[in-house]
Formats: structure tokens, C-alpha cells, sequence
């Protein structure tokens, strides 16, 4: 603390030196003549960092085991981060050359960020599509005679196997076929859930804009009641309650937690929907439809849900990051997606306990932050691109 | 000032209603379960007499109507049941000692949550704002897209994510912080904020994002006005045209988001309370849920929906309150 104290006032001396050492040498160019004191204070501390982090790199690759146990994660986050940002590079790289003027011209003026958004969930969605060819086991299947809780790495005098790159769970489960079937479980039920919410939720909303009156009134009431109750607690309530129902309707527990989830959800979009549908509603050409004498399924589907897409859109993105977050979240806490169906919050849950290896084996600790990473990288990757579509269509420049 | 007053009443009136709505949802979600208490305590093998002489004892034998002022009533005076695992445990083991009624479960914990909720909102507020003013001050520079990503990511991730990344870094390799927050009535204060520095970090990553990000855009909305454009070309420096002349009129929407998040921060304790064994409200509602302790997870709902409303009622006070234009009207 103390040292992190000093070092802090010490990169404030070597700011001022680094605005004067600039202004001297440069002969008071304006870069330097004008720059404020923090700003300066903002290199030498972007530097610092910087430098911090080749240290922190250098440290990770170090031969003492105990120093590179301790940056081993570091390491593999600072890999990581420059093996996407290439990748996201040459994906753009890519999708400037090829493909159709339109996808070309979208591609050139799309932030890196973005691109690494759609590469993602282009990847995710190969491998929720293609889980069953991907992966080498069943996510169900205990291979015989292999051992239970082996190391990931694959090397055997760790206590790894080759056959199994990331280990096996605690029963003797490939872990790397459950991440890969995970994608289709969690990554799927997810999806569907959305797609539910948004049906229930944009029909309703629509009508209440097109029809208003008593319907609009009682709907949005009701919008109000279930959106005063926080939605995982409101989740985790009815859930508890599906869990008694389940078995007596011999229905699964996760088609009751997709209902669920879609309704609770659902308000948010009957919102977005309504608020939307109303301001296009009172537009000359919904009136010049209504003269026509059109009925309310054209009205709904032809006048009014295309000119809601651009926003209905980027909340479908946002809601399916929630909705994904929400099950996650209940599966982490033992009530989502249930056994033996492989998804990564209960991934996380099982698995959870080997964090505390990190110092001594700190190959055995990535295997529930795999499963906890696959469901950020996910969301991160949805809402840089929503991020980016939001800024485009609002035309902000700044 | 009668015209604030009278839209702050309103508002009041209204969120009671809400109040009132929510606990009958709450209320008929309960009751939509198969059986009742009486059987369930009895399990199985329960002859009709002794369903029907417990369903006497708890007043389940009353209609639906009546049953609900009741718990409402109770529910008002602090009384929000008996625990149904602990009413079982009690009854199996023939003593009565230890906490038999939800209320003296709930309120220990209910105060351990309030504290891990002060102190991720002592570290998470004074660190957004200042985070969201840099951002607004070097808006477009490297900094500026530096913290956008960084706060998008934490925003996204789930909070799990982020809690076994911090006990990694934080507890695992160096070890700074315990990775289990085992508090107890009577800790020293000291100790007891070092034990809940990791959930109450955890916290506060997920919900800065949003409050900086709302805070550098409530500010960068400002900076078009004329009187900005004025307090520039008088030579002020960037810092204090922000700090000074920016930031007080921003102040409403960043006091609305501050207390949504708030209101966020009491809801969303429940999953790092998990992680962390935090003896707070959200783990026992988590194990009451498992467990289908139904008395027990009607009075959690009951309550983190309360805090809900309340806070979210707070934010619409407070940002009539800060417009100057309501508080004085022409």
C-alpha cells in the first residue's frame, strides 16, 4: 500500500519532468506548452502500466515455477487480448475485400470492437449449431476408465491426459465437450427465451399503441406491477414454485424457466414496443392506412413493425444479454437449466471450488473461469456490437 | 413549492399502491403451489386429522382474502411467519431454541446486506463520478475508449465472473483480502470491512459502469449549451468548466442513476452473496428457495421488492427535487 502510495507520487514528479524535458526539446511546441498537468500525469501513467504489463508478461514466462504460477493468468489474459485484437483485425481485413458492396462498406467503417463482436458471436454460433460434430464426447457421457477431476493441459506428469485437453469434471466428464455442448444449452435456451419475450412482449406493446384505450391502460398497469419487482427475485420466486410443479405436470423445470423468464422479460419489451408503436402511430401514413380501410394485422405488420425495427433490434441484442445473464445466473445458483444437460453456470458452480489451486496447479483453475469467461465473452461481444449499432443509427458524431 | 409538494405526494401515493399490488402478486405466486404449509410440514404420511388440526393452528382453514390481510397485517407489526425448516427441525428435535420465526431469521442479515450494500456505495459512487468527469474531460482520446471498453466488459459479465476473477487475483495469488466473508455479530469493525471488501468490490465493478457511463454522458450533453460555450471563451480552464459549470446541472439525471443503481446494488447482492458465503439476506433467500422454505422466500421477496420500490421512489424525488424549474415555478 504504502509502496503503491509512492509510486503514484513519484509518476506525478516524473509527469512534470516528462511536460518539461517535452517543452524543452520540442523548443515549446504547442503539443507541450499547452498540455494540462493531468494530461501529462495520463502518459506517464499509461506507461507505467504498459511497461507493468511486459514486466507482469516477462514474470509469467519466467523457468521458477512459483513466479510463473503467479502471472500464469496475466499472461493468458494479455495473450489472449492481443491473439483477439489480431483476430478482429483480419476479420475486418477480410470483410473490407470480400463480399457484397453493402457488407463492404458496413465493414470499412466499423470499429475494431465491433468487428470482434460479430467474429464472436459468429463463432459462438457455429459452435451451438455444430456442438454434436465439434465436440469429442457426449455431454453426458462418463468415458469408462478414465479418472475423474483430471488436469487440464493434457500433460501427464501434471496429471493431465492428452485425450482430454481440458480435464474431466468431477465425475469423469470431458470438460471441454461440456463447454462446447454448453454453447447449444445455455447459448440456445437463451436465444429462444428472447425470441419468446420479444413475440409476447412487441405483439402486446404494438397493439397497446395501435388500439389504446382500456387495453392500453390495463396492460400497461400490469407492465408496471411486474417491473416493481426486481427480475432475478421475482425469477427465483416463481421458480420456486415451477420446482413444485414440475414433477406433478411431468413437465421439465427448463421449459417452466423459459416461460417464466420470457414473461418477466417480456415487460421490458412491451415498453420499448409501445413507446415506439406510439410515436408512429400518430405519423400521416398510419392515417392514410387507416382511411384505406386496412385492418389491424396490416396495420401491426406492414406499417408499423418496419419502422420499429432499427430499435427493436438493438434491444433484442440487450435483452438477449440479460435473458443469457438471468439464466446464467440461476443455473450458477442451482435453479436454472438442470442436470445432466451441460451449461456453463452450473459449470461455474461445480467447479468453482479449484480457484483455490491457482498458486500450486494454475492449470486446474481455469477451467471454471473458461466456463465463466465463455458466458462474458459472449455478452461483451453482443453489446459491443449493439454499442456500435446504437451509435450508428443515432447518427452520433460527438 | 405546493406544486412540488403536491407532485412528491402523488408519487408517495403511488408507490404505496405499487406496494400494496406487489405484495397480492407475491402473495396469490405463493398460494399457486400445490398443497399448503399443513401438508407439507406433515409430509407424506400426514393423517387428515393432523392436516386439518395444523391448517386450524396456522389459520389456513380461512379464506384466501382473509389469509392475506393477515399476513399483510403481520407483515406491517414486523410478523412475517414462522420459518417452515425451522418450525420442522423444531418440532423433530422437541426444543425450540434457535431462530423459529422468519423475522428473527431475516434480521441479522437484513443489517449484514444493508452494510455490504453502504460500503460498495461508499467506494462506488465518489469513484464513478470522478471516473465519468475524466472521461467526459478527455472524451475521444485513448483514456476516454480505454475505460468505455473496460466498463462495457465489467457491465457485461455476470457477476460471478468478475467475483472469481477478484478472489483469483485478489485472494488466491496475492493473498490481500479472505475470499470467504464469514461475519458475525460483535466483529470489530475493521475486520469486519476487510471480510466484505471482495463482495463490496465485486459489487461496485458492476455497477460502476453504468453510473459512469451515465455521468460522462449527462455531462458531454451539457457541454453544447451556450453558457458552457460562454464559461470557455472566458479562458477558464477545461477542468473547472466541467467541475464548476457543467457537472451542478448535471447533477439530476446522475442523483437518478445513482439511486437506481442503489436500488440495483440491494437486489443484486444475491449471487455474489453466494460466492462469497456472505450471511446476507440474498444467500438465505437462495437456500430458502432450494430448500422451498415458502414463509421464508415470501418475506425476502417481500422485502427486497420494498427496497426496490423505495429506492426507485427516492430517484423520482430527488430529480424533481434538483430541477430548479419545478422548485420555482414562475
Amino acid at each position: 500500500m504504502i509502496w503503491f502510495v509512492a509510486a503514484l507520487i513519484g509518476m506525478g514528479a516524473v509527469a512534470w519532468g516528462f511536460r518539461f524535458a517535452g517543452q524543452a526539446v520540442t523548443g515549446n511546441a504547442p503539443k507541450f506548452r499547452d498540455m494540462p498537468y493531468g494530461v501529462a500525469y495520463g502518459y506517464v501513467l499509461g506507461a507505467v502500466v504498459l511497461l507493468w504489463l511486459v514486466w507482469a508478461y516477462m514474470q509469467g514466462r519466467s523457468a521458477d515455477p512459483a513466479i510463473a504460477n503467479k502471472f500464469f493468468f496475466l499472461r493468458i489474459a494479455i495473450e489472449g487480448f492481443i491473439l483477439f485484437a489480431i483476430a478482429a483485425w483480419l476479420f475486418r481485413i477480410l470483410g473490407r475485400t470480400f463480399g457484397t458492396a453493402w457488407s463492404r462498406k458496413m465493414f470499412r467503417s466499423m470499429p475494431l470492437t465491433a468487428s470482434f463482436g460479430i467474429l464472436t458471436i459468429l463463432i459462438y454460433a457455429i459452435f451451438a449449431v455444430f456442438a454434436g460434430v465439434i465436440a469429442p464426447y457426449g455431454q453426458e457421457q462418463i468415458v469408462p476408465g478414465v479418472a475423474a477431476n483430471i488436469i487440464p493441459g493434457g500433460d501427464p506428469a501434471m496429471g493431465g491426459n492428452p485425450a482430454f485437453p481440458l480435464g474431466t469434471d468431477q465425475i469423469g466428464r470431458d470438460i471441454l465437450s461440456r463447454l462446447i455442448y454448453g454453447a447449444q444449452n445455455t447459448v440456445g435456451i437463451a436465444f429462444a427465451t428472447t425470441v419468446l419475450a420479444f413475440l409476447l412482449g412487441g405483439t402486446l406493446g404494438f397493439l397497446a399503441a395501435t388500439l389504446g384505450g382500456w387495453l392500453d391502460q390495463v396492460l400497461s398497469r400490469m407492465v408496471d406491477v411486474l417491473m416493481a419487482i426486481p427480475s432475478l427475485i421475482f425469477a427465483l420466486l416463481l421458480m420456486t414454485i415451477a420446482s413444485v410443479w414440475a414433477p406433478k405436470l411431468g413437465i421439465p423445470l427448463t421449459i417452466f424457466m423459459v416461460v417464466i423468464i420470457a414473461v418477466i422479460d417480456s415487460t421490458r419489451v412491451y415498453r420499448l414496443a409501445r413507446a415506439v408503436g406510439q410515436n408512429i402511430v400518430v405519423m400521416d401514413y398510419i392515417e392514410a392506412a387507416k382511411l384505406r380501410g386496412e385492418g389491424l394485422g396490416y396495420l401491426v405488420f406492414k406499417e408499423i413493425l418496419p419502422n420499429a425495427t432499427a430499435p427493436l433490434l438493438a434491444e433484442f441484442g440487450l435483452r438477449f444479454c440479460f435473458v443469457f445473464l438471468t439464466i446464467a445466473s440461476l443455473s450458477f445458483l442451482g435453479v436454472g437449466i438442470q442436470p445432466p444437460l451441460a451449461d456453463w453456470g452450473t459449470m461455474v458452480r461445480d467447479l468453482a471450488g479449484f480457484v483455490n489451486f491457482a498458486q500450486f496447479a494454475p492449470l486446474a483453475a481455469t477451467a471454471p473461469l473458461l466456463a465463466a469467461g465463455a458466458i462474458a465473452l459472449l455478452t461483451v461481444a453482443v453489446n459491443f456490437v449493439v454499442d456500435w449499432m446504437l451509435h450508428k443509427s443515432s447518427g452520433l458524431k460527438e | 413549492m405546493g406544486n412540488v409538494l403536491t407532485i412528491i405526494l402523488k408519487r408517495l401515493a403511488l408507490g404505496l399502491l405499487t406496494l400494496l399490488i406487489v405484495s397480492v402478486v407475491i402473495f396469490v405466486a405463493v398460494n399457486l403451489l400445490p398443497g399448503d404449509f399443513a401438508e407439507a410440514i406433515l409430509g407424506q404420511g400426514a393423517t387428515p386429522e393432523a392436516v386439518a388440526s395444523i391448517r386450524r393452528d396456522l389459520g389456513l382453514d380461512q379464506p384466501l382474502v382473509t389469509r392475506y390481510f393477515d399476513w399483510l397485517g403481520g407483515a406491517l407489526q414486523g410478523d412475517l411467519g414462522s420459518s417452515f425448516a425451522q418450525a420442522n427441525f423444531a418440532s423433530f428435535t422437541g426444543t425450540t431454541s434457535g431462530a423459529t420465526t422468519v423475522a428473527e431469521q431475516i434480521a441479522p442479515r437484513f443489517g449484514n446486506t444493508m452494510f455490504l450494500a453502504m460500503v460498495t456505495a461508499a467506494i462506488a459512487v465518489p469513484f464513478s463520478i470522478v471516473l465519468g468527469i475524466l472521461a467526459a474531460l478527455y472524451r475521444n482520446t485513448v483514456f476516454d475508449r480505454a475505460t468505455n471498453i473496460f466498463t462495457l466488459s465489467s457491465i457485461s459479465s455476470p457477476e460471478f465472473f468478475l467475483a472469481y476473477i477478484l478472489i483469483l487475483f485478489l485472494a488466491v495469488l496475492n493473498p490481500i483480502f479472505p475470499s470467504l466473508s464469514n461475519i458475525f455479530d460483535g466483529m470489530p469493525f475493521s475486520e469486519r470491512l476487510e471480510k466484505s471488501m471482495l463482495p463490496a468490490l465485486t459489487l461496485t465493478l458492476v455497477v460502476t459502469a453504468h453510473m459512469m457511463r451515465m455521468t460522462r454522458a449527462a455531462i458531454i450533453n451539457l457541454l453544447a449549451s451556450p453558457y458552457i460555450e460562454m464559461a470557455r471563451l472566458k479562458g477558464l480552464s477545461p477542468m473547472r468548466v466541467i467541475v464548476r459549470h457543467a457537472l451542478p446541472n448535471a447533477l439530476a439525471p446522475i442523483i437518478n442513476v445513482i439511486a437506481l443503481n442503489l436500488a440495483y446494488l440491494i437486489t443484486g447482492v444475491v449471487v455474489v452473496e453466494v460466492v462469497f458465503v456472505y450471511p446476507g439476506i440474498g444467500q438465505l433467500f437462495v437456500d430458502s428457495v432450494k430448500i422451498r422454505d415458502i414463509p421464508v422466500v415470501q418475506a425476502c421477496c417481500l422485502i427486497f421488492a420494498t427496497a426496490f420500490i423505495l429506492l426507485n421512489l427516492t430517484a423520482d424525488i430527488m430529480s424533481i427535487l434538483s430541477n430548479p424549474r419545478l422548485r420555482h415555478p414562475k
